[in-house]
């Protein structure tokens, strides 16, 4: 069984708009499954479905987030919360905004320990020190003193990665954690959030745009477009032969310098119309059903 | 995301159509006075002091809101003195907020040694306790509506360049004021065309409130005696008589106490709502 | 070829802000450490570096955003580095820029319209509307966009406005700093492709700014990677991914993640 198991969610605005359709997904304790998608196509707001964090216009109308058997939205809310404070823990994208600048680091990453595990203040402290070494942070007493603002952006990202293991969740949701760095950055976090995941067998879902991230620490993807989940394979199959016409049109649109020629090309018209229908069709059966 | 638009554009519609309702009323209060009011709000009648309003027991119904110590009605005195609190609001509004928004942008968008001048002197201007200043102010240039106006231009001024200069130089550190400066546009052009089109929300903003502030520093001054002469109706100079008499005459004081509370909430009102409406965005 | 900027011993200092003491003036801070290269006429040179780098900088001060504090950068001959606003003002036809961000650059209380013949008015053309109109065309948008603002545009019709200003008044020079880091790689695509077709259509020289190596790849024809203000590799493209000399080109190269599993990626 997975430790999370997505069915048929669906979400709208408070206008109707549906914004999720029918997405269905699992991941399984150390898995690691990829969400893409371009901006707009939803692959966001599942994560923030599962942590609880959906903006207030947003309303799930339907559809099942099981999370090790427990579907949560069955649940009274203080009951929810504590089960994703338990269990669930996020790595944020802006690693400049994730952090308080007024506070200092080292009780940004013990307060969760305190205040929702019960742990006593200097276990915690204990804790962060190991982690912040686990991450390959030099002199995490120092570090823990410090404010964000003293720190390079890969080292708070670093920061924010300790922190989101801090409590040994079950289930990470990264939500594009690299899209702020550099690329020489972004590959040590990417190597360190991989090789993190795998110590500690953590079940993790990437949000990211970037096929070629996907390429490098997923085992799973979900390509999105407009709410709908248009292909849910495993990467090595994907990079080799993607199903859908639409995932075979983003990845010839990625930009891959080992074959200039053939890259980038723009997803074509025809494409675009056909997942439309695509999902104007699913919107009908909806409606009927 | 379109349904929050669709929300704050309803509520802001509602704030700005009764603020703006209003006002206009009072504007038409203001030009007809004359005509409308009715009696002369400078005609004593001592034999007729301290009349309670037409719905109180012992109430002549030609005083509709009562009458004050003197005998005068309370009604044609607070519809005389819109008049007054009208001019104050727009021509010192206004006054203010030229002098003000074009040192605020000055500074903001040319930055260095035009900048440091009016950062200092707005500093400096701050320092002075602004209602002791204005009554000192008028003591010296003396009292009259010219002062009343001149003095909050001269207090008040400071309001408008800190917001501006600050909103300016935020404008001024985005790429479109780039992107005018590659297109070959001047600096007296980009401050113009571009920034002052970006910046407006909050001029209009500040000035409704100004405007607002402008009825109560007026209220304030007639309170304190310092306004026109004694004799023409003002709000503040009402409130002033009304404080005396509250015991016996409630309504002398509350009457243009509210009028004047109500205006300046439109005036504020009225600002928020336009603010929204002049958003590209939200529109 | 005539090259259309020789850049000699450009340096540039700005205050740093972050370490600026509780008294007294912030330190300089040097982010362009004299640097020398020259961009030849109808050439597309890409500008890669990572944050910091200081390849932002670099193109600002080419079209004169900024001044730099030293050295030279010769516009078509002619030294434009320490010219006043009012000197500079008739040359500004000539050099255009595209922004990261368009939805910063095109300010928002303009129409498209008013934001594409802004350039042209102040510059005196003739038939601006007619040539807005063109410029529209050049970018694939329909005349329909003129009376639109550019919130309500996505995100790659508001780039392809800042293209088709930037090319309204027919320059010999476009700068694009970093144009499709903040697009979809649906609308980057189609995006570099306009880009492509219109350098070779107008005979256009581009400086393309990017902090990706592959984007770089596909449109420019050299590569000037920057490091902490200074050049450690300035070569031709095919001959720089071939055998890519700075250990620092060699680092960005090997860290970008291709989309395929078997990559090495060590």
């Amino acid at each position: 069984m997975s430790f999370l198991e997505i069915r048929n969610l669906t979400a709208t605005l408070s206008n109707g708009m549906p914004i999720l359709r029918d997405v269905s997904l699992s991941v399984a304790a150390a898995e690691v499954r990829g969400l893409v998608g371009e901006s707009g196509a939803g692959k966001s707001m599942i994560g923030k479905a599962i942590l609880g964090i959906l903006p207030r216009s947003v309303r799930i109308t339907r559809g099942e987030i099981r999370l090790d058997g427990t579907d949560l939205l069955a649940l009274p809310p203080a009951e929810r919360r504590r089960r994703i404070g338990q269990s669930c823990a996020l790595i944020p994208q802006d690693p400049l905004t994730a952090l308080n600048p007024s506070r200092r680091v080292g009780p940004q990453i013990t307060d969760r320990l305190v205040d929702i595990l019960g742990w006593t203040r200097s276990n915690a402290e204990a804790r962060a020190r190991d982690l912040l070494a686990e991450v390959q942070i030099p002199e995490p007493e120092r570090v823990m003193r410090s404010y964000p603002h003293e720190l390079s952006g890969g080292m708070r990202q670093r920061i924010l990665i300790a922190s989101a293991f801090a409590a040994e969740p079950k289930l990470i949701v990264a939500d594009e954690p690299t899209t702020a760095l550099d690329v020489t950055v972004q590959k040590q976090i990417l190597k360190l959030i991989a090789g993190m995941q795998a110590r500690h067998g953590t079940a993790l879902l990437f949000v990211t745009h970037d096929l070629g991230v996907v390429s490098k620490v997923c085992q799973r993807l979900s390509v999105l477009y407009a709410g709908m989940v248009v292909e849910d394979t495993d990467v090595r199959g994907f990079f080799s032969a993607p199903d859908h016409p639409y995932s075979r049109a983003l990845l010839a649109a990625t930009p891959v310098y080992t074959d200039p020629e053939a890259s980038l090309t723009p997803v074509p018209e025809a494409v675009i119309t056909a997942v439309r229908a695509e999902v104007a069709a699913a919107d009908r059966r909806a409606g009927r059903g | 995301m379109l349904d929050g638009r669709s929300q704050i554009k309803r509520r802001a519609g509602l704030r700005l159509w009764l603020s703006a309702g209003w006002l206009v009323l009072l504007v038409l209060v203001a030009l007809l006075a004359p005509m409308i009011a009715p009696k002369n709000p400078l005609e004593q009648d001592l034999f007729a002091g301290r009349l309670p309003p037409f719905w109180v027991s012992g109430a002549d119904p030609s005083f509709l809101l009562g009458t004050d110590s003197l005998g005068r009605d309370v009604l044609s005195r607070i519809l005389h003195g819109a008049r007054l609190a009208l001019t104050v609001a727009l021509v010192s509004g206004l006054a203010t907020c030229l002098v003000g928004a074009t040192l605020g942008l000055m500074a903001g968008y040319l930055r260095g040694w035009v900048d440091v001048v009016i950062s200092r002197l707005i500093d400096i201007w701050m320092a002075f306790p602004p209602v002791l200043f204005s009554i000192l102010l008028i003591a010296v240039i003396g009292p009259g509506l010219g002062s009343i106006i001149l003095a909050i231009v001269i207090i008040d001024w400071t309001r408008f360049a800190r917001v501006v200069r600050a909103e300016a130089m935020a404008q001024g550190a985005m790429d479109y004021v780039a992107s005018a400066r590659i297109a070959g546009r001047g600096r007296l052009g980009i401050m113009l065309r571009e920034i002052l089109p970006n910046v407006l929300p909050t001029i209009v903003v500040l000035l409704t409130l100004e405007m607002g502030i402008a009825v109560i520093v007026e209220a304030i001054l007639s309170f304190v005696n310092l306004s026109i002469s004694t004799d023409d109706p003002t709000w503040g100079g009402m409130i002033a008589e009304g404080r005396a008499s509250i015991h016996q005459a409630w309504w002398v004081l509350v009457f243009p106490l509210i009028t004047l509370f109500f205006t300046v909430l439109s005036f504020s009102q009225l600002g928020e709502g336009l603010k929204d409406r002049f958003d590209p965005v939200l529109r | 070829m005539a090259d259309l900027y020789t850049i000699e011993n450009l340096r540039l200092s700005l205050a740093d802000m972050t370490r600026r003491p509780l008294l007294g003036t912030a330190p300089q801070l040097e982010i362009l450490k004299g640097l020398n290269f020259s961009i030849p006429k109808g050439s597309v040179m890409g500008i890669v570096g990572g944050s910091g780098s200081g390849k932002s900088t670099l193109g600002r001060a080419m079209v004169r955003l900024l001044e730099p504090s030293s050295g030279q950068i010769r516009f078509d001959g002619q030294d434009i580095a320490h010219l006043s606003d009012r000197e500079l003002r008739p040359l500004r036809r000539r050099f255009q820029m595209i922004f990261q961000d368009p939805l910063s650059s095109l300010n928002p209380r303009h129409t498209v319209g008013t934001l594409i013949a802004e350039p042209l008015r102040l510059h005196g053309f003739d038939d601006v509307q007619g040539r807005v109109g063109r410029a529209l065309d050049h970018v694939g948008l329909p005349r329909s966009f003129l009376t639109r603002y550019p919130h309500e545009l996505s995100g790659g019709q508001r780039q392809r406005v800042g293209i088709a200003r930037a090319i309204a008044i027919e320059p010999d020079f476009i700068l694009a700093d970093e144009i499709v880091s903040g697009l979809d790689v649906s609308s980057q695509a189609q995006v570099l492709r306009l880009l492509e077709d219109l350098v070779r259509e107008l005979g256009l020289t581009l400086a393309f700014i990017s902090h990706d190596l592959s984007v770089i790849r596909r449109l420019c024809s050299r590569v000037l990677v920057l490091y902490r203000g200074e050049i450690v590799e300035n070569r031709e493209t095919a001959a720089l991914f071939a055998a890519p000399e700075a250990p620092y080109t060699r680092e960005l190269l090997s860290a970008i993640p291709l989309p395929d599993p078997d990559q090495p990626w060590g």
